[in-house]
Protein backbone atom coordinates (compact mmCIF):
# COMPACT_ATOMS: atom_id res chain seq x y z
CA UNK A 1 0.00 0.00 0.00
CA UNK A 2 1.19 3.41 -0.65
CA UNK A 3 0.80 6.66 0.94
CA UNK A 4 -0.06 10.32 -0.41
CA UNK A 5 2.23 12.72 1.31
CA UNK A 6 1.26 16.53 0.21
CA UNK A 7 4.34 18.31 0.84
CA UNK A 8 5.16 22.22 -0.20
CA UNK A 9 6.87 24.90 1.61
CA UNK A 10 5.13 24.77 4.49
CA UNK A 11 7.63 25.76 7.67
CA UNK A 12 8.32 28.97 6.87
CA UNK A 13 4.45 29.98 5.55
CA UNK A 14 3.89 29.11 8.93
CA UNK A 15 6.02 31.59 10.66
CA UNK A 16 3.63 34.34 8.56
CA UNK A 17 0.42 32.56 9.04
CA UNK A 18 0.09 33.53 12.77
CA UNK A 19 2.31 36.60 12.64
CA UNK A 20 -0.25 37.79 10.74
CA UNK A 21 -3.20 36.66 12.92
CA UNK A 22 -4.08 34.79 9.51
CA UNK A 23 -4.70 31.45 10.28
CA UNK A 24 -5.16 30.21 6.82
CA UNK A 25 -3.51 26.38 6.88
CA UNK A 26 -1.44 25.20 4.29
CA UNK A 27 -3.18 21.81 5.07
CA UNK A 28 -6.55 20.82 5.63
CA UNK A 29 -6.29 20.33 9.07
CA UNK A 30 -4.41 23.61 9.18
CA UNK A 31 -2.07 23.27 12.82
CA UNK A 32 -3.19 19.71 13.87
CA UNK A 33 -1.34 18.17 10.76
CA UNK A 34 2.15 16.89 11.71
CA UNK A 35 4.26 19.11 9.00
CA UNK A 36 2.33 22.29 10.30
CA UNK A 37 3.00 21.76 13.58
CA UNK A 38 5.27 18.97 14.48
CA UNK A 39 6.45 18.89 17.96
CA UNK A 40 5.62 20.77 21.62
CA UNK A 41 7.92 23.25 21.42
CA UNK A 42 6.20 24.98 17.17
CA UNK A 43 3.01 24.87 19.01
CA UNK A 44 4.33 27.34 21.66
CA UNK A 45 6.07 29.42 19.10
CA UNK A 46 2.80 29.41 16.83
CA UNK A 47 1.01 30.63 19.66
CA UNK A 48 4.16 33.27 21.24
CA UNK A 49 3.76 34.64 17.34
CA UNK A 50 0.23 34.92 17.06
CA UNK A 51 0.01 37.06 20.79
CA UNK A 52 2.99 39.20 19.72
CA UNK A 53 1.53 42.09 17.42
CA UNK A 54 -1.63 42.39 19.55
CA UNK A 55 -0.52 42.50 22.70
CA UNK A 56 2.58 44.54 22.27
CA UNK A 57 0.43 47.05 20.37
CA UNK A 58 -0.96 47.95 24.09
CA UNK A 59 2.94 49.46 24.79
CA UNK A 60 3.13 50.95 21.48
CA UNK A 61 0.07 52.83 22.68
CA UNK A 62 1.32 53.64 25.80
CA UNK A 63 4.17 55.08 24.20
CA UNK A 64 2.05 57.14 21.96
CA UNK A 65 -0.45 58.67 24.37
CA UNK A 66 2.59 59.38 26.92
CA UNK A 67 1.73 56.91 29.27
CA UNK A 68 2.57 53.71 29.91
CA UNK A 69 0.10 53.22 32.49
CA UNK A 70 -2.58 53.52 29.94
CA UNK A 71 -1.19 50.62 27.86
CA UNK A 72 -0.52 48.71 30.72
CA UNK A 73 -4.04 49.09 32.24
CA UNK A 74 -5.58 47.89 28.52
CA UNK A 75 -3.20 44.92 28.74
CA UNK A 76 -4.76 44.25 32.27
CA UNK A 77 -7.76 43.83 30.78
CA UNK A 78 -6.47 41.73 27.87
CA UNK A 79 -4.65 39.48 30.19
CA UNK A 80 -7.20 39.06 32.90
CA UNK A 81 -10.27 38.23 30.67
CA UNK A 82 -7.84 35.44 28.71
CA UNK A 83 -6.80 34.30 31.76
CA UNK A 84 -10.22 32.95 33.10
CA UNK A 85 -11.12 32.02 29.55
CA UNK A 86 -8.26 29.73 29.24
CA UNK A 87 -8.98 28.45 32.86
CA UNK A 88 -12.40 27.33 32.04
CA UNK A 89 -12.20 26.10 28.53
CA UNK A 90 -9.07 23.94 29.89
CA UNK A 91 -10.97 22.62 32.56
CA UNK A 92 -13.96 22.04 30.64
CA UNK A 93 -11.63 19.77 27.71
CA UNK A 94 -9.99 17.73 30.81
CA UNK A 95 -13.64 16.36 31.08
CA UNK A 96 -14.44 13.01 29.52
CA UNK A 97 -16.25 12.95 26.18
CA UNK A 98 -19.51 11.81 27.28
CA UNK A 99 -20.06 9.74 24.12
CA UNK A 100 -16.65 7.85 24.77
CA UNK A 101 -17.75 8.06 28.79
CA UNK A 102 -20.82 6.02 27.49
CA UNK A 103 -19.22 3.60 25.07
CA UNK A 104 -17.70 2.46 28.24
CA UNK A 105 -14.16 4.01 28.51
CA UNK A 106 -13.02 5.97 31.20
CA UNK A 107 -10.21 7.99 32.07
CA UNK A 108 -8.24 10.83 33.17
CA UNK A 109 -6.94 12.30 29.98
CA UNK A 110 -9.20 14.65 28.99
CA UNK A 111 -11.49 14.96 25.82
CA UNK A 112 -9.36 13.35 23.28
CA UNK A 113 -11.52 13.29 20.51
CA UNK A 114 -10.31 15.79 17.75
CA UNK A 115 -6.66 15.94 19.46
CA UNK A 116 -3.33 15.29 18.95
CA UNK A 117 -1.32 12.79 21.27
CA UNK A 118 1.55 15.05 21.26
CA UNK A 119 -0.22 18.22 22.47
CA UNK A 120 -2.84 16.88 24.68
CA UNK A 121 -5.91 18.75 26.47
CA UNK A 122 -4.57 21.86 28.28
CA UNK A 123 -2.12 23.04 24.83
CA UNK A 124 -4.72 22.62 22.56
CA UNK A 125 -7.52 24.24 25.05
CA UNK A 126 -4.89 26.99 25.18
CA UNK A 127 -4.00 27.16 21.46
CA UNK A 128 -8.10 27.76 21.10
CA UNK A 129 -8.25 30.39 23.49
CA UNK A 130 -5.30 32.55 22.03
CA UNK A 131 -6.73 31.64 18.28
CA UNK A 132 -10.29 32.42 18.96
CA UNK A 133 -9.51 35.43 21.33
CA UNK A 134 -6.92 37.33 18.73
CA UNK A 135 -8.48 37.10 14.85
CA UNK A 136 -6.29 34.01 14.14
CA UNK A 137 -8.23 31.07 13.68
CA UNK A 138 -5.85 28.66 13.00
CA UNK A 139 -6.00 25.50 14.99
CA UNK A 140 -4.21 22.54 16.48
CA UNK A 141 -7.38 20.17 17.01
CA UNK A 142 -10.83 20.10 15.78
CA UNK A 143 -12.78 22.63 17.88
CA UNK A 144 -15.84 21.04 16.54
CA UNK A 145 -15.14 18.03 18.86
CA UNK A 146 -14.59 20.49 21.97
CA UNK A 147 -16.69 19.61 24.82
CA UNK A 148 -20.04 22.02 25.28
CA UNK A 149 -18.78 24.46 27.42
CA UNK A 150 -14.62 24.40 25.80
CA UNK A 151 -16.40 25.45 22.29
CA UNK A 152 -17.81 27.99 24.24
CA UNK A 153 -15.22 29.30 25.74
CA UNK A 154 -13.37 29.42 21.61
CA UNK A 155 -17.02 30.79 20.70
CA UNK A 156 -17.63 33.74 23.11
CA UNK A 157 -13.77 35.01 22.83
CA UNK A 158 -14.64 36.30 19.48
CA UNK A 159 -18.01 37.27 20.42
CA UNK A 160 -16.34 39.86 23.04
CA UNK A 161 -15.53 41.66 19.82
CA UNK A 162 -11.96 39.57 19.96
CA UNK A 163 -10.53 42.69 22.19
CA UNK A 164 -8.27 40.16 24.42
CA UNK A 165 -6.33 40.79 22.67
CA UNK A 166 -7.33 40.50 19.46
CA UNK A 167 -6.50 41.04 16.17
CA UNK A 168 -3.26 43.65 14.79
CA UNK A 169 -4.37 47.00 15.35
CA UNK A 170 -8.00 45.58 15.55
CA UNK A 171 -8.10 44.22 18.78
CA UNK A 172 -6.91 47.58 19.93
CA UNK A 173 -9.68 49.78 18.90
CA UNK A 174 -12.07 47.63 19.53
CA UNK A 175 -10.97 47.81 22.98
CA UNK A 176 -10.18 51.60 22.99
CA UNK A 177 -13.93 51.83 21.56
CA UNK A 178 -15.00 49.88 25.20
CA UNK A 179 -12.64 51.81 27.59
CA UNK A 180 -14.51 55.09 26.19
CA UNK A 181 -18.28 53.47 26.89
CA UNK A 182 -16.30 52.41 30.00
CA UNK A 183 -15.34 56.32 31.28
CA UNK A 184 -18.97 56.90 29.86
CA UNK A 185 -19.97 54.98 32.41
CA UNK A 186 -17.93 55.82 35.13
CA UNK A 187 -18.67 59.48 34.69
CA UNK A 188 -22.27 59.12 35.13
CA UNK A 189 -21.34 57.44 38.56
CA UNK A 190 -19.51 60.49 39.59
CA UNK A 191 -21.68 62.97 38.07
CA UNK A 192 -18.78 64.88 35.93
CA UNK A 193 -17.94 65.04 31.91
CA UNK A 194 -15.92 62.03 31.08
CA UNK A 195 -12.50 62.18 29.83
CA UNK A 196 -10.00 59.55 28.22
CA UNK A 197 -6.91 60.76 27.39
CA UNK A 198 -7.38 64.57 28.63
CA UNK A 199 -10.12 64.31 26.15
CA UNK A 200 -13.86 65.21 26.75
CA UNK A 201 -16.27 62.14 26.06
CA UNK A 202 -19.31 63.52 24.96
CA UNK A 203 -22.79 62.87 23.63
CA UNK A 204 -21.29 62.28 19.98
CA UNK A 205 -18.43 60.37 21.22
CA UNK A 206 -20.67 58.26 23.36
CA UNK A 207 -22.98 57.89 20.23
CA UNK A 208 -20.10 56.62 17.94
CA UNK A 209 -18.65 53.93 20.56
CA UNK A 210 -22.17 52.78 21.28
CA UNK A 211 -22.69 52.29 17.80
CA UNK A 212 -19.19 50.64 16.99
CA UNK A 213 -19.77 48.47 19.68
CA UNK A 214 -23.59 47.00 18.30
CA UNK A 215 -22.46 46.56 14.41
CA UNK A 216 -20.67 43.05 14.69
CA UNK A 217 -23.27 41.59 17.74
CA UNK A 218 -26.06 42.74 15.33
CA UNK A 219 -24.35 41.14 11.92
CA UNK A 220 -23.51 38.42 13.27
CA UNK A 221 -27.14 37.55 14.83
CA UNK A 222 -28.94 38.74 12.06
CA UNK A 223 -27.04 36.41 9.49
CA UNK A 224 -27.18 33.82 11.97
CA UNK A 225 -31.28 34.34 11.84
CA UNK A 226 -31.57 34.73 8.31
CA UNK A 227 -28.92 31.08 8.08
CA UNK A 228 -31.30 29.20 10.76
CA UNK A 229 -34.75 30.34 8.79
CA UNK A 230 -34.01 29.31 5.30
CA UNK A 231 -33.34 25.91 4.28
CA UNK A 232 -30.15 26.38 2.67
CA UNK A 233 -28.60 27.31 6.20
CA UNK A 234 -29.99 24.40 8.03
CA UNK A 235 -28.24 21.95 5.08
CA UNK A 236 -24.83 23.41 6.34
CA UNK A 237 -24.63 21.34 9.61
CA UNK A 238 -23.04 18.05 10.19
CA UNK A 239 -23.93 17.64 13.69
CA UNK A 240 -27.57 16.97 15.12
CA UNK A 241 -29.63 19.24 17.83
CA UNK A 242 -28.01 21.97 19.72
CA UNK A 243 -24.43 21.26 18.15
CA UNK A 244 -25.47 21.80 14.90
CA UNK A 245 -27.20 25.30 15.85
CA UNK A 246 -23.48 25.85 17.42
CA UNK A 247 -21.66 25.09 14.22
CA UNK A 248 -24.17 27.82 12.56
CA UNK A 249 -23.34 30.45 15.15
CA UNK A 250 -19.88 29.54 15.43
CA UNK A 251 -19.36 29.53 11.69
CA UNK A 252 -21.03 33.18 11.10
CA UNK A 253 -19.73 34.42 14.42
CA UNK A 254 -15.92 33.63 13.11
CA UNK A 255 -16.31 35.14 9.96
CA UNK A 256 -17.92 38.49 10.95
CA UNK A 257 -14.93 38.85 13.61
CA UNK A 258 -12.77 38.03 10.75
CA UNK A 259 -11.25 34.97 13.22
CA UNK A 260 -11.61 32.34 10.61
CA UNK A 261 -11.48 29.36 12.27
CA UNK A 262 -14.31 27.17 12.70
CA UNK A 263 -17.23 24.09 13.96
CA UNK A 264 -15.40 22.23 10.63
CA UNK A 265 -18.65 19.96 10.25
CA UNK A 266 -20.87 22.85 8.60
CA UNK A 267 -20.67 22.68 5.28
CA UNK A 268 -19.50 26.57 4.39
CA UNK A 269 -18.47 26.08 0.43
CA UNK A 270 -22.32 26.23 -0.67
CA UNK A 271 -23.89 29.54 -2.76
CA UNK A 272 -26.11 30.14 0.57
CA UNK A 273 -23.13 30.44 2.65
CA UNK A 274 -20.63 32.18 0.92
CA UNK A 275 -22.85 35.25 -0.03
CA UNK A 276 -24.71 35.39 3.48
CA UNK A 277 -20.74 34.61 5.08
CA UNK A 278 -19.23 37.16 2.72
CA UNK A 279 -21.41 40.31 3.78
CA UNK A 280 -20.88 38.61 7.26
CA UNK A 281 -17.47 39.18 6.61
CA UNK A 282 -17.48 42.60 4.50
CA UNK A 283 -19.92 43.81 7.36
CA UNK A 284 -18.06 42.74 9.95
CA UNK A 285 -14.81 44.20 9.14
CA UNK A 286 -15.12 47.71 7.53
CA UNK A 287 -18.87 48.67 8.45
CA UNK A 288 -17.04 49.17 12.21
CA UNK A 289 -14.23 50.82 10.94
CA UNK A 290 -16.68 53.84 10.08
CA UNK A 291 -17.90 55.03 13.78
CA UNK A 292 -14.43 54.04 14.63
CA UNK A 293 -12.34 56.35 12.10
CA UNK A 294 -15.49 59.10 12.73
CA UNK A 295 -14.53 58.96 16.64
CA UNK A 296 -10.73 59.18 15.91
CA UNK A 297 -11.49 62.36 13.89
CA UNK A 298 -13.82 63.90 16.92
CA UNK A 299 -11.39 63.05 19.74
CA UNK A 300 -8.34 64.43 17.63
CA UNK A 301 -9.71 67.76 16.96
CA UNK A 302 -10.47 67.84 20.81
CA UNK A 303 -8.26 70.13 23.07
CA UNK A 304 -6.76 68.50 25.45
CA UNK A 305 -8.13 69.10 29.05
CA UNK A 306 -5.40 69.36 31.87
CA UNK A 307 -6.55 66.86 34.32
CA UNK A 308 -7.26 67.40 38.16
CA UNK A 309 -8.06 66.03 41.37
CA UNK A 310 -12.19 65.59 40.22
CA UNK A 311 -10.52 63.82 36.95
CA UNK A 312 -11.50 59.98 36.64
CA UNK A 313 -8.40 58.07 36.62
CA UNK A 314 -8.30 55.89 33.24
CA UNK A 315 -4.69 53.73 34.38
CA UNK A 316 -5.69 52.42 37.54
CA UNK A 317 -7.57 49.21 38.84
CA UNK A 318 -10.83 50.61 38.86
CA UNK A 319 -10.97 51.73 35.11
CA UNK A 320 -9.75 48.09 34.10
CA UNK A 321 -12.25 46.54 36.42
CA UNK A 322 -14.94 48.72 35.28
CA UNK A 323 -14.12 48.20 31.40
CA UNK A 324 -13.81 43.99 31.95
CA UNK A 325 -17.17 44.43 33.08
CA UNK A 326 -18.41 46.64 30.05
CA UNK A 327 -16.93 44.27 28.02
CA UNK A 328 -18.83 41.51 29.21
CA UNK A 329 -21.97 43.02 29.68
CA UNK A 330 -22.13 44.16 26.15
CA UNK A 331 -21.01 40.26 25.42
CA UNK A 332 -22.87 38.87 27.48
CA UNK A 333 -26.23 40.71 26.71
CA UNK A 334 -26.20 40.69 23.18
CA UNK A 335 -24.95 37.11 23.26
CA UNK A 336 -26.42 35.23 25.45
CA UNK A 337 -29.55 33.95 24.20
CA UNK A 338 -28.03 32.76 21.11
CA UNK A 339 -24.99 30.92 23.65
CA UNK A 340 -28.15 29.17 25.32
CA UNK A 341 -29.51 28.15 22.58
CA UNK A 342 -26.13 25.92 21.85
CA UNK A 343 -23.57 25.12 23.94
CA UNK A 344 -26.03 25.90 27.15
CA UNK A 345 -28.59 23.73 25.91
CA UNK A 346 -25.76 20.88 24.92
CA UNK A 347 -24.20 20.92 28.35
CA UNK A 348 -27.41 20.34 30.51
CA UNK A 349 -28.59 17.61 28.20
CA UNK A 350 -26.92 15.46 30.12
CA UNK A 351 -26.87 11.64 28.86
CA UNK A 352 -28.61 12.72 25.60
CA UNK A 353 -27.15 12.08 22.43
CA UNK A 354 -28.55 14.07 18.84
CA UNK B 1 -2.26 61.96 -6.22
CA UNK B 2 -0.01 60.55 -8.62
CA UNK B 3 2.95 60.71 -6.99
CA UNK B 4 0.79 58.45 -4.17
CA UNK B 5 -0.28 56.47 -6.60
CA UNK B 6 3.08 55.34 -7.80
CA UNK B 7 4.74 54.77 -4.28
CA UNK B 8 1.82 52.63 -3.11
CA UNK B 9 2.34 50.74 -6.98
CA UNK B 10 6.11 50.70 -6.05
CA UNK B 11 5.77 49.36 -2.42
CA UNK B 12 3.58 46.45 -3.46
CA UNK B 13 5.95 45.74 -5.86
CA UNK B 14 8.80 45.66 -4.16
CA UNK B 15 6.83 43.59 -1.25
CA UNK B 16 5.36 41.27 -3.69
CA UNK B 17 8.99 40.28 -5.03
CA UNK B 18 10.76 40.37 -1.49
CA UNK B 19 7.98 38.33 0.60
CA UNK B 20 6.30 36.29 -2.29
CA UNK B 21 9.82 35.43 -4.18
CA UNK B 22 12.73 36.11 -2.45
CA UNK B 23 11.25 34.78 0.93
CA UNK B 24 10.36 31.93 -0.31
CA UNK B 25 13.54 31.01 -2.19
CA UNK B 26 15.64 32.13 0.63
CA UNK B 27 13.44 30.20 3.10
CA UNK B 28 13.48 26.68 1.02
CA UNK B 29 17.18 27.13 0.07
CA UNK B 30 17.94 27.67 4.39
CA UNK B 31 15.41 24.63 4.98
CA UNK B 32 17.17 22.04 1.91
CA UNK B 33 20.43 22.90 3.38
CA UNK B 34 19.97 22.91 7.40
CA UNK B 35 17.29 20.57 7.95
CA UNK B 36 16.84 18.36 4.66
CA UNK B 37 15.20 15.20 6.62
CA UNK B 38 12.73 17.11 8.07
CA UNK B 39 12.04 19.80 5.53
CA UNK B 40 11.39 17.09 2.70
CA UNK B 41 8.82 15.36 5.54
CA UNK B 42 10.83 13.39 7.68
CA UNK B 43 10.67 10.20 5.22
CA UNK B 44 12.36 6.94 6.42
CA UNK B 45 12.77 3.43 4.51
CA UNK B 46 9.21 2.48 6.09
CA UNK B 47 7.66 5.75 5.65
CA UNK B 48 7.45 9.53 7.57
CA UNK B 49 7.43 8.74 11.09
CA UNK B 50 5.10 11.92 11.26
CA UNK B 51 2.36 10.64 9.35
CA UNK B 52 0.23 7.59 11.20
CA UNK B 53 -0.38 4.58 9.21
CA UNK B 54 -2.73 1.44 9.53
CA UNK B 55 -1.26 -1.17 11.32
CA UNK B 56 -3.49 -4.12 11.29
CA UNK B 57 -1.28 -7.02 12.81
CA UNK B 58 -1.24 -8.34 16.25
CA UNK B 59 2.59 -8.26 16.26
CA UNK B 60 2.60 -4.56 15.99
CA UNK B 61 1.09 -1.85 18.55
CA UNK B 62 -1.61 0.10 16.65
CA UNK B 63 -1.73 3.70 16.25
CA UNK B 64 -5.21 5.71 16.56
CA UNK B 65 -7.61 5.11 14.45
CA UNK B 66 -8.43 7.54 11.50
CA UNK B 67 -12.25 9.67 10.95
CA UNK B 68 -13.39 6.57 8.30
CA UNK B 69 -15.05 5.18 10.42
CA UNK B 70 -14.26 1.70 13.05
CA UNK B 71 -11.60 -0.89 11.99
CA UNK B 72 -13.68 -2.61 9.34
CA UNK B 73 -12.88 -3.39 5.94
CA UNK B 74 -14.20 -0.34 3.15
CA UNK B 75 -15.57 -2.38 -0.09
CA UNK B 76 -16.72 1.03 -1.76
CA UNK B 77 -12.93 2.38 -1.42
CA UNK B 78 -11.33 -0.74 -1.68
CA UNK B 79 -9.20 0.07 1.32
CA UNK B 80 -8.66 -1.37 4.58
CA UNK B 81 -10.18 0.91 7.07
CA UNK B 82 -8.94 0.95 10.65
CA UNK B 83 -6.16 3.42 10.90
CA UNK B 84 -5.47 4.06 7.43
CA UNK B 85 -4.19 7.43 7.01
CA UNK B 86 -5.33 7.05 3.51
CA UNK B 87 -8.30 7.74 3.65
CA UNK B 88 -8.74 10.20 6.57
CA UNK B 89 -11.58 12.66 6.64
CA UNK B 90 -12.93 10.38 3.91
CA UNK B 91 -10.56 11.36 0.83
CA UNK B 92 -7.55 10.04 -0.11
CA UNK B 93 -4.65 12.19 1.01
CA UNK B 94 -6.73 15.07 2.75
CA UNK B 95 -5.84 15.68 6.68
CA UNK B 96 -8.94 16.13 8.63
CA UNK B 97 -11.36 15.33 11.92
CA UNK B 98 -14.38 14.08 11.82
CA UNK B 99 -15.63 17.36 13.49
CA UNK B 100 -18.58 15.06 15.32
CA UNK B 101 -19.51 17.02 18.45
CA UNK B 102 -19.17 15.57 22.34
CA UNK B 103 -23.25 14.59 22.06
CA UNK B 104 -23.13 12.98 18.72
CA UNK B 105 -25.27 9.80 17.77
CA UNK B 106 -22.79 8.95 15.37
CA UNK B 107 -19.75 9.18 17.67
CA UNK B 108 -21.11 6.95 20.34
CA UNK B 109 -21.78 4.44 17.76
CA UNK B 110 -18.51 4.63 16.25
CA UNK B 111 -17.41 4.42 19.23
CA UNK B 112 -19.07 1.56 20.80
CA UNK B 113 -18.17 -0.03 17.56
CA UNK B 114 -13.94 0.64 18.02
CA UNK B 115 -14.45 -0.45 21.55
CA UNK B 116 -15.60 -3.62 20.35
CA UNK B 117 -12.86 -3.96 17.97
CA UNK B 118 -10.51 -3.69 20.46
CA UNK B 119 -11.67 -6.14 22.76
CA UNK B 120 -11.44 -7.94 20.07
CA UNK B 121 -7.98 -7.82 19.94
CA UNK B 122 -7.51 -8.99 23.85
CA UNK B 123 -6.88 -5.27 24.37
CA UNK B 124 -9.02 -2.88 26.81
CA UNK B 125 -8.62 0.66 25.04
CA UNK B 126 -7.91 4.13 26.49
CA UNK B 127 -9.44 7.23 25.22
CA UNK B 128 -6.71 7.80 22.23
CA UNK B 129 -7.18 4.55 20.65
CA UNK B 130 -11.03 5.35 20.38
CA UNK B 131 -11.11 8.43 19.27
CA UNK B 132 -9.62 10.46 16.08
CA UNK B 133 -7.22 13.22 15.99
CA UNK B 134 -7.43 16.68 14.79
CA UNK B 135 -5.30 16.00 11.71
CA UNK B 136 -6.51 12.14 10.93
CA UNK B 137 -3.42 11.14 10.75
CA UNK B 138 -1.97 11.29 13.90
CA UNK B 139 1.69 9.27 14.14
CA UNK B 140 1.75 9.11 18.16
CA UNK B 141 0.44 7.23 21.06
CA UNK B 142 0.77 7.90 24.69
CA UNK B 143 2.69 5.61 26.45
CA UNK B 144 -0.21 4.76 28.50
CA UNK B 145 -2.27 3.75 24.93
CA UNK B 146 1.09 1.54 24.26
CA UNK B 147 1.14 -0.34 27.35
CA UNK B 148 -2.89 -1.54 27.32
CA UNK B 149 -1.39 -2.89 23.81
CA UNK B 150 0.58 -5.31 25.66
CA UNK B 151 -1.41 -8.45 25.57
CA UNK B 152 -2.04 -8.29 22.28
CA UNK B 153 1.49 -7.96 20.85
CA UNK B 154 3.12 -10.05 23.71
CA UNK B 155 0.18 -12.86 22.74
CA UNK B 156 1.39 -12.38 18.90
CA UNK B 157 5.10 -12.22 18.80
CA UNK B 158 6.23 -13.93 22.32
CA UNK B 159 7.84 -11.31 23.91
CA UNK B 160 7.47 -10.84 27.51
CA UNK B 161 5.31 -8.19 29.21
CA UNK B 162 8.62 -6.70 30.61
CA UNK B 163 10.44 -6.62 27.70
CA UNK B 164 7.99 -4.74 25.98
CA UNK B 165 7.18 -2.31 29.03
CA UNK B 166 10.90 -1.52 28.80
CA UNK B 167 10.57 -0.71 24.78
CA UNK B 168 7.50 1.03 25.87
CA UNK B 169 9.51 3.33 28.24
CA UNK B 170 12.94 3.63 25.95
CA UNK B 171 10.88 4.75 23.42
CA UNK B 172 8.88 7.49 25.28
CA UNK B 173 9.23 11.55 24.61
CA UNK B 174 8.59 13.17 27.04
CA UNK B 175 6.99 16.37 27.05
CA UNK B 176 9.37 18.69 25.07
CA UNK B 177 11.46 20.93 28.12
CA UNK B 178 9.46 19.09 30.76
CA UNK B 179 5.89 21.13 30.00
CA UNK B 180 5.37 21.82 26.07
CA UNK B 181 2.88 19.47 25.08
CA UNK B 182 2.03 15.87 26.21
CA UNK B 183 4.52 12.59 26.59
CA UNK B 184 4.03 10.68 23.56
CA UNK B 185 6.01 7.58 21.22
CA UNK B 186 5.84 7.76 17.54
CA UNK B 187 4.44 4.71 16.50
CA UNK B 188 6.48 3.87 13.49
CA UNK B 189 9.61 3.86 15.63
CA UNK B 190 7.89 2.31 18.50
CA UNK B 191 7.43 -1.03 15.61
CA UNK B 192 10.88 -0.26 13.83
CA UNK B 193 12.41 -0.72 17.17
CA UNK B 194 9.82 -4.29 18.14
CA UNK B 195 11.05 -5.34 15.00
CA UNK B 196 14.12 -5.27 15.82
CA UNK B 197 13.70 -7.21 19.22
CA UNK B 198 11.09 -10.66 17.30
Amino acid sequence: MTQTIARGPIGFMEAIKQLGTNGGGFLNANSATTFENPTGLTNFLSMYLLLAIPVALTHTFGKMVGSIRHGVALLSVMALLFGVWVGFTSFAEHQNNPAVAAAGVHSTVGNTEGKEVRFGDTSSALFGVASTMTSTGSADAAYDSFTPVGGMGLMTGMMLGEVTPGGTGSGLYTLLIYAIIAVFIGGLMIGRTPEYLGKKIQAREVKLAGLAALVMPVVVLVVTAIAVSVAAGRAGPLNAGPHGFSEILYGLTSQGNNNGSAFGGLTGNTPFYNIVGAIDMLLGRFAIMVPVLALGGALAAKNVVPESLGTFRTDNGMFVGLTIGVILIIGGLTFFPAISLGPIVEQLSHGRFF
Amino acid sequence: MLVHLRRSFTMALICLVIFGFAYAFAGTGVAQLLFKFQANGSITANGSTLIGQNWTSPKFFHGRPDDFGPYAANAATNTAGGDNPLVANGFHGQSGATNLGPHSKVLLANTKKLVAYWHSMGVNPTPDLVTTSGSGYDPDISPQDALVQIPMVAKATGLSAATLTKLINSQTHGAQFGFLGASYIDVLQLNEALAKLT
